[in-house]
């Protein structure tokens, strides 16, 4: 006969179920009741049942301080753990490693199938994302009308880049209605676009929340909805922290409705300076242009001193001092140019240019009695008479034979 | 000048005349134009810039199934404050 202490039998006891696989790592679905924690050591003592069994439990305040909170009694729960015994009450007891309410699991286990899935069929691929317009014209925000998200947007747009027009298309954005309803919002801003005024992108955006107040945007026909917009879609749902499927199917997400704003539109006090920039280029290219023409008016002068006779040359001169106090002005306030005095300064210019062509012993030949100006042999006929413009004066002549 | 033109046209004019002036082959004339229209592209983008004021509609779908875009009082909220 073999006698055993009862040290002994629960000893045994305690080794067949820890050497038990499964009872090393279970997890276990039921609902809490009878939640005690000790005063001073924090640990947690509770009943884990259903509707045919009950099972003590001991969580240790280590494990305890870990979890995002501590269940409450009536709670279901789903909780990862081992069963072991303990000895001094000869009592099995399941410890929690871990606990969560029974409802969270199954809902990410099921988000998180359904992203594979659509990531499977390549909606969320690199390659379909679309870079923004850099300077849009029109914008479809699709949140509520009522949330701060808008006012955010709206604020932020008004800041950056106000020439920007909003077509805003409301919705509630969380509650059971709220995927058709967001889906319903974004068909009207594509049917919108594509009949009546194009859109350059849209906005879908909800401020911040509770994961579960988020949900709607991990809704499957709300991502297939934002994936098929014809216009690039940026996302601005809930916090940095927070992701959802509308924010894998947008072409760029934003963390926030405002960073959304802001990632959408170009800031006015950039392009101020870009406009700023130009317009500095624009008139430093007109002050090289016109000391360019300045030095060929003098090198102009220079000829005419070599070939016209003195009284055309003092007069010349006169004009090309005038032109080049001209341009002088033009160089010292060149932003504030009207348009008459160029128009003067470009006729004179004009108007010098043959002469010093005709002072180095070209011509212009002109038919009479019209005086269009003779460029091509076919415009005469033996006998038609002519006008020789030279550099002092005309020279009137007949076509005596024309050659082609 | 047009002032229907938009600011994105204007800025593409804009660096249209800096690109042909800059490339120096233009006559006088033209280039005095384009120096012109430049400025006063410039001057036009920039108030466009600092004059705009966003506008909000609102898109609402009709009884019969078409939609129209109505004005939207963006600050509704704030002027109670």
């Amino acid at each position: 006969m073999n006698i055993l202490t009862v040290s002994q039998l629960t000893a045994h006891i305690k080794d067949l179920l820890d050497s038990d696989d499964l009872l090393q790592a279970v997890w276990l679905a039921g609902e809490v009741s009878n939640f005690k924690r000790a005063v001073p050591s924090g640990h947690c003592y509770f009943t884990l049942k259903d509707s045919g069994a009950s099972i003590a439990c001991a969580l240790w305040n280590s494990l305890a301080a870990k979890l995002p909170r501590l269940p409450v009694d009536g709670e279901q729960v789903l909780a990862f753990g081992y069963v072991s015994v303990y000895e001094p009450q000869g009592r099995y007891q399941f410890y929690p490693q871990y606990i969560e309410p029974a409802g969270v699991g199954r809902l990410y286990a099921e988000l998180e199938a359904l992203k594979a899935r659509l990531a499977a069929e390549g909606l969320f691929d690199q390659a379909r994302k679309r870079p923004l317009p850099p300077l849009p014209r029109r914008i479809g925000v699709v949140t509520s009308p009522q949330a701060a998200a808008l006012r955010d947007i709206l604020r932020t747009l008004a800041v950056r880049y106000p020439l920007v027009e909003v077509i805003l298309s409301p919705t509630a954005v969380q509650g059971a209605d709220a995927p058709p309803q967001i889906v319903a919002a974004l068909e009207r801003l594509y049917r919108w676009s594509n009949t009546v005024e194009p859109l350059d992108l849209i906005i879908v955006a909800r401020g911040g929340g509770a994961i579960e107040e988020l949900w709607a945007f991990n809704d499957e026909q709300v991502a297939r909805a934002i994936a098929a917009s014809p216009v690039p879609v940026v996302s601005g749902v809930g916090h940095e922290t927070d992701f959802t499927l509308a924010d894998f199917a947008a072409d760029v997400r934003a963390a926030t409705p405002t960073a959304a704003a802001a990632l959408a539109t170009p800031h006015r006090d950039d392009l101020a300076q870009q406009v700023r920039d130009l317009a500095g280029r624009l008139q430093a290219a007109m002050r090289r242009r016109l000391a360019a023409d300045r030095l060929a008016l003098e090198q102009a002068r220079r000829s005419l001193k070599r070939a016209s006779p003195q009284s055309t040359l003092a007069r010349q001169r006169q004009r090309v001092d005038d032109l080049s106090q001209a341009a002088a002005r033009q160089m010292r306030h060149a932003l504030a140019l009207r348009r008459a005095r160029l128009e003067g300064l470009v006729a004179r210019l004009r108007a010098l240019d043959p002469q010093a062509v005709l002072a180095r012993g070209y011509a212009i030949v002109r038919v009479l009695p019209a005086g269009a100006i003779l460029t091509a042999a076919r415009q005469v006929q033996p006998g038609d008479r002519l006008s020789i413009q030279v550099a002092d004066g005309q020279v009137q002549s007949v076509v005596l034979e024309t050659e082609p | 000048m047009e002032d229907s033109i938009t600011f994105e046209q204007a800025l593409k004019e804009l660096e249209a005349a800096v690109q042909a002036l800059e490339a120096g082959d233009l006559p006088l004339e033209e280039a005095l134009k384009q120096f012109e229209r430049g400025m006063r592209l410039a001057e036009l983008a920039d108030r466009q810039l600092s004059q705009a004021e966003l506008r909000v509609r609102q898109l609402l779908a009709d009884p019969a199934g078409g939609l129209k875009a109505e004005p939207f009082d963006a600050w509704e909220g704030d002027n109670a404050q």
